[in-house]
């Protein structure tokens, strides 16, 4: 297996002033740090310290907001040490997720519209993001870009920048992952469900507004949903949890137009199934743990 | 009970002390951003502390009041005007039904608060009745405010039985509003990236406030910071000050590609992948909120000890307003 090794030594502690304690699970990005972030954010949550407002998890790092008057810094920094060796304990590695398809119409007029307004001062001037990604990663053409980009699953390993927008790190062997650089200038806007991809991680925004991300298609239904006016959006109002498993679906104009009439009538609802999702399997064998959980959301 | 906007000013939302809770989904915080000034005019009308308020950015409304009202305008010198003829800021007032408020320039700061009696009566979204504009969520339909709405106002006061009963805030509380002012951070979070002399530029500079400057971040013009060479990890990008996308703290300084440095405040997006290299102290962040563009601001390093006895100074101002 020619994976980066997963090896993670103990987390770097520091402080973001007098309300928050950020712990740097790896520099680098990797599986094996996201699901350390993740578990150490479940078990901080179950424990429910007093005066710990909130509890972030990021793709390889954990951000904690808390009241130093209530839990004083030096407290709470030797309760998230505990936690840390908890996890470090976990024997079994897995995590009771679920899988969810999400349709998206790649290389839509939307985002490439946007793309030519934001031109001036890109890595390539001429031609789309699409072309510039393909280009990147040694592909011979966009639409072999777009083939690797919703064949394999991605893990959600992130919730956040603007109200529910997920970061999403592809289950692949590094040397597989699609690696795209930022804008080299963010630009000043960006259509609502853009499918982006900056670094190795794919994003979907959830809202329109500034982004720095390559945009490479749109997305049928939506993430968050204040009025909670479809059926997925009955408990809250954003969509995507940390450890979710999302499978894109490329649409057609025809099928993103008929999903879209169905969130008019709200009636449209995301298919998903539950899965495990199983570290070490991930690891040490991707196609077939791909392959496993792919079946179940086929079976559905 | 309610207020008829007439003029909507530049950017005039519903604030409170904020939304907590949320930030693990990209939900920031929110509230006053100068939340010192907003307490002081929900304490002029009797409210409470956590009743919402008006937040008006540099450019004010101009309202009538459908019914007899108690109001107070605390934060940026600003000409308060009541039918057109002056009145006082920091002080209470009281209205008659179909009286117009309406605001001159500015003359520091940024930014003013208008409570009251009872408060913005505008529903709480997730624990709380501040606008999280980006989201289209909270305060008044989640966006600030346009003429012609009717922004409700609430009946029974939420009276705080413990705050003084004063007519005015008393001088020497009152927040200053300086052209040239010192900003408390604690290093740390990714000041390791930065070289010696780039910390060393950080703090001895007198950074210049830009006009780039709103609810979620504010970025200062100054000389560029430098940061150390290295072999970046998987998944940061390519600039030095690249991270792997990671949960940002609000007030968190960043300075992407060792130029302008940001701070960012209540409206903060919750993560990214730039390296932050300090924070401003809890007890710093309204002066950084009271700052206008041009503002020479000093970044003084504390300590996690110094940080804390700020805070506790804060909060003694914080008593001081309510009993």
């Amino acid at each position: 297996m020619s994976h980066a090794p997963q090896h993670l030594d103990a987390a770097r502690y520091t402080w973001g002033g007098d309300e928050f304690l950020f712990v740097e699970i790896s520099e680098s990005m990797s599986l094996a740090a996201n699901f350390k972030a993740n578990a150490m954010a479940t078990r901080l949550t179950a424990r429910a310290v007093d005066g710990v407002v909130d509890i972030c998890p990021a793709n390889a790092s954990l951000l904690l907001r808390f009241d130093p008057d209530t839990v004083p810094p030096d407290r709470l920094e030797a309760l998230v040490r505990e936690v840390e060796e908890e996890v470090a304990q976990l024997s079994e590695q897995t995590l009771e997720t679920r899988i969810i398809e999400i349709p998206v119409w790649y290389d839509d007029p939307y985002t490439r519209e946007t793309g030519a307004r934001f031109r001036k001062g890109h890595q390539r001037p001429d031609g789309t993001d699409l072309d510039f990604a393909a280009e990147e990663n040694g592909l011979s053409s966009p639409q072999e870009f777009i083939r690797k980009h919703h064949e394999s699953p991605w893990l959600v390993s992130m919730v956040g920048f603007v109200a529910g927008l997920p970061f999403m790190f592809q289950i692949v062997p590094q040397e597989e992952q699609l690696e795209v650089p930022k804008y080299l200038s963010p630009r000043t806007d960006t259509p609502p469900l853009t499918v982006g991809h900056g670094g190795c991680f794919a994003c979907i925004y959830s809202v329109r507004g500034a982004g720095g991300y390559q945009m490479f298609g749109i997305a049928a239904a939506p993430i968050f949903d204040p009025a909670q006016k479809l059926e997925d959006f009955s408990d809250f109002m954003i969509f995507f949890r940390p450890g979710d498993i999302v499978k894109f679906k490329p649409v057609d104009e025809d099928e993103y137009r008929a999903i879209q009439a169905e969130v008019d009538a709200g009636t449209f609802t995301y298919r998903q199934v539950p899965v495990t999702f199983d570290l070490q399997k991930a690891l040490t064998d991707p196609t077939a743990h791909n392959r496993d959980i792919l079946e179940k959301l086929n079976g559905i | 009970m309610a207020f008829d906007i007439l003029e909507p000013g530049l950017a005039t939302s519903v604030q409170d002390r904020g939304r907590f809770g949320y930030y693990n989904v990209g939900i920031p915080q929110g509230g006053a951003m100068d939340q010192l000034s907003a307490s002081m005019a929900n304490a002029l009308v009797g409210n409470s502390a956590g009743d919402a308020v008006l937040e008006c950015a540099y450019l004010g409304p101009r309202f009538t009041t459908d019914t007899d009202a108690v109001i107070a305008v605390a934060g940026a010198p600003v000409q308060v005007k009541v039918n057109g003829q002056t009145a006082d800021q920091w002080t209470r007032l009281s209205l008659a039904a179909g009286d117009e408020v309406s605001f001159g320039m500015l003359s520091g700061g940024t930014r003013y608060y208008v409570a009251v009696q009872g408060g913005i009566d505008v529903p709480e979204v997730l624990g709380s009745r501040s606008t999280y504009t980006l989201g289209a969520l909270g305060g008044f339909q989640g966006r600030t405010l346009k003429a012609g709405d009717t922004v409700p106002v609430g009946t029974t006061s939420g009276s705080s039985s413990s705050g003084p009963a004063w007519e005015a805030v008393p001088e020497d509380l009152r927040p200053v509003y300086a052209r040239e002012v010192t900003v408390r951070i604690l290093p740390g979070l990714y000041d390791h990236r930065l070289t010696a002399e780039g910390m060393e530029t950080l703090v001895s500079t007198a950074w210049k406030l830009t006009p780039v400057a709103d609810r979620t971040g504010l970025r200062y013009a100054g000389p560029d910071l430098e940061w150390k060479p290295r072999t970046q990890p998987f998944g940061a990008g390519s600039d030095p000050s690249n991270i792997v996308d990671a949960g940002y703290a609000i007030g968190s300084i960043q300075v992407p590609g060792g130029k302008e440095p940001i701070v960012l405040h209540r409206d903060a997006v919750s993560g990214g992948g730039y390296a932050m290299v300090a924070t401003v102290i809890s007890a710093d962040m309204d002066v950084v909120a009271r700052s206008a563009p041009g503002t020479l601001t000093h970044f003084e390093p504390v300590t996690m000890e110094q940080a804390l006895a700020a805070r506790a100074d804060a909060a003694r101002v914080r008593r001081a307003v309510w009993g």
